[in-house]
């Protein structure tokens, strides 16, 4: 069911873990669902320095929050918006139907991590302001 | 390998593949025809027909051979509300039974039929009082399974038969997974129908039985050949059929003692898993349990991932979780028994069966709190959990 890419990911995840003083963290899924996702990172002069993931969720949630982690590190703020979740999937050799949501999942938590890295950053400058 | 899920399915034992073999090749005759080899076929057939009503206590004439679990189930259900359309069209089902006995009611009611779901405890078991309220003067058939497939929670059916009959109403237990785990006596219990499939029973895929007490007015549900005495057409599987009645013969004699060793090993897991992993919940019922099966949800971490780390390390258990499906819902066997939907997503089920040792429980015991800490280290709960201690 599953490529060996995913289960390669699966069995090896990247970036697990909690970046305790992370610039922005993004929660998304629901565990009532089967699968929550939460992304961290950290960003220095625009550009995502560290990511890491904490995740719920069956092989495919876990192939996904890892694979995407590996793609965003060492981009901008700008190339991270970009990723897609079909992106995501392709990185992984494909999803099946019925897992393809995993990988909208961790779009979501990218960019719901970015999200919550601009809201604190407005509040710094309003607050240094 | 270790192999921990024969309540999905089991092996074939090789005693019946030894007496399957020669109606595949010698004696590959059509039980239909008149001549030697085809009489022979029909003399097989025969035999394990006495067999596999042996094995539940029932007549030979009372068996139907069919193509499996659910189609017994199907015929089961629609054969009898097709039969007594003109006195009612409700039907009453518990709400834990197999996919094969839901979705046949869910197609009933998309035709006009009404159906009930009965409600179960905690622990998995249909309330006799709840049936009793349920029946209406239309209802013309109650489906409740003997053992749960998920759980392995038995119900009280001759108790849940005795109410039906009370009223006048046929009573069908879909017994696939009880079969060969719990002496059934379809006498004792009193039901009306009954479903069995032999691969279940260390018998082949492809062939399962319809027990049908004599008298029961029911339709086919496939039209043709006289076979079955009119009530399944179709040449018969003779092979599988022959097969389904050696399984059945072995399940007999050796049930008694194998099942004890089974429960056994059975409860050496469960202990051990209690014992060496913190945050596990047993579901299903303490003592009317199928002796072979422990259903165990793993808070904080999902039930595929799991099986799909056991599976890398060769031990085979499948969840609870309906995850790999289309439907990404959580099983509704452990949603039905009130777990919440993330409890009921990190769910294992173990079912052994007659070629596991000691020593599959003690490598699974030594494999499985690996992953799970492995994956709940992963999870954002389980950090949460620790946090809050």
């Amino acid at each position: 069911m599953y490529s060996d890419k995913v289960i390669e990911h699966f069995m090896h995840p990247r970036n697990v873990g909690k970046i305790e003083d992370a610039d922005g963290v993004g929660k998304v899924g629901n565990p009532v669902c089967g699968d929550e996702m939460w992304i961290y990172i950290k960003v220095k002069d625009g550009k995502i320095v560290d990511c890491r993931f904490e995740t719920f969720g069956c092989a495919a949630a876990i192939a996904s929050s890892s694979v995407t982690t590996e793609m965003i590190k060492g981009k901008t703020i700008e190339e991270a918006l970009k990723i897609t979740n079909k992106a995501v999937a392709e990185a992984l050799g494909g999803l099946p139907p019925q897992k393809m949501h995993c990988s909208l999942l961790a779009e979501q938590g990218i960019k719901a991590a970015i999200e919550d890295y601009m809201r604190r950053r407005k509040k710094g400058e309003e607050k240094g302001a | 390998m270790v192999y921990l899920d024969n309540n999905a399915t089991t092996p074939v034992d090789r005693r019946v593949y030894e007496a399957m073999s020669p109606y595949l090749f010698e004696k590959f005759g059509n039980p239909s025809t008149l001549y030697s080899i085809g009489a022979e076929a029909r003399a097989a057939v025969e035999e394990a027909r006495k067999r596999v009503a042996d094995l539940v206590g029932a007549r030979p004439d009372e068996i139907v051979f069919t193509g499996c679990g659910s189609e017994s189930d199907n015929m089961a259900l629609k054969g009898v509300a097709f039969a007594h359309m003109e006195r009612g069209k409700h039907i009453i089902v518990s709400s834990i039974e197999h996919h094969a006995v839901l979705n046949t009611a869910a197609y009933l009611e998309k035709i006009g039929f009404e159906v009930t779901y009965l409600p179960v405890d905690r622990h998995g078991l249909v309330d006799p009082d709840d049936l009793r309220r349920a029946i209406r003067s239309d209802t013309v058939l109650v489906s409740i399974m003997l053992a749960n497939n998920e759980i392995g929670t038995i119900q009280p059916v001759k108790e849940l038969c005795s109410v039906s009959h009370e009223k006048g109403v046929l009573f069908h237990t879909d017994a696939v997974q009880a079969a060969g785990k719990l002496r059934i006596d379809v006498e004792e219990l009193g039901v009306d129908l009954l479903s069995l499939s032999a691969h279940k029973i260390y018998g082949p895929k492809g062939v399962g039985a319809l027990y049908i007490r004599k008298g029961t007015k029911i339709h086919p549900l496939i039209h043709g050949g006289h076979q079955e005495r009119g009530r399944r057409a179709g040449t018969e599987n003779v092979a599988g059929i022959v097969g389904f009645g050696k399984a059945a013969e072995i399940a007999l004699q050796e049930m008694e003692e194998e099942v004890v060793r089974i429960a056994e090993l059975r409860d050496r897991l469960e202990m051990g898993i209690l014992e060496c992993i913190e945050d596990v919940i047993v579901n299903g019922h303490p003592e009317k349990r199928l002796p072979n099966t422990t259903n165990i949800s793993f808070c904080y971490i999902e039930g595929e991932a799991i099986i799909l780390k056991l599976a890398s390390r060769g031990i085979y258990a499948s969840t609870g979780s309906a995850c790999s499906s289309d439907t990404l819902e959580p099983s509704h066997v452990l949603m039905a028994i009130g777990l919440s939907p993330e409890v009921g997503h990190g769910s294992v089920r173990f079912s052994l069966g007659k070629f596991n040792t000691a020593d599959d429980v003690d490598r699974t015991l030594e494999v499985l709190p690996e992953v799970v800490s492995n994956l709940r280290e992963m999870s954002p709960f389980w950090r949460r959990k620790n946090v809050q201690r």
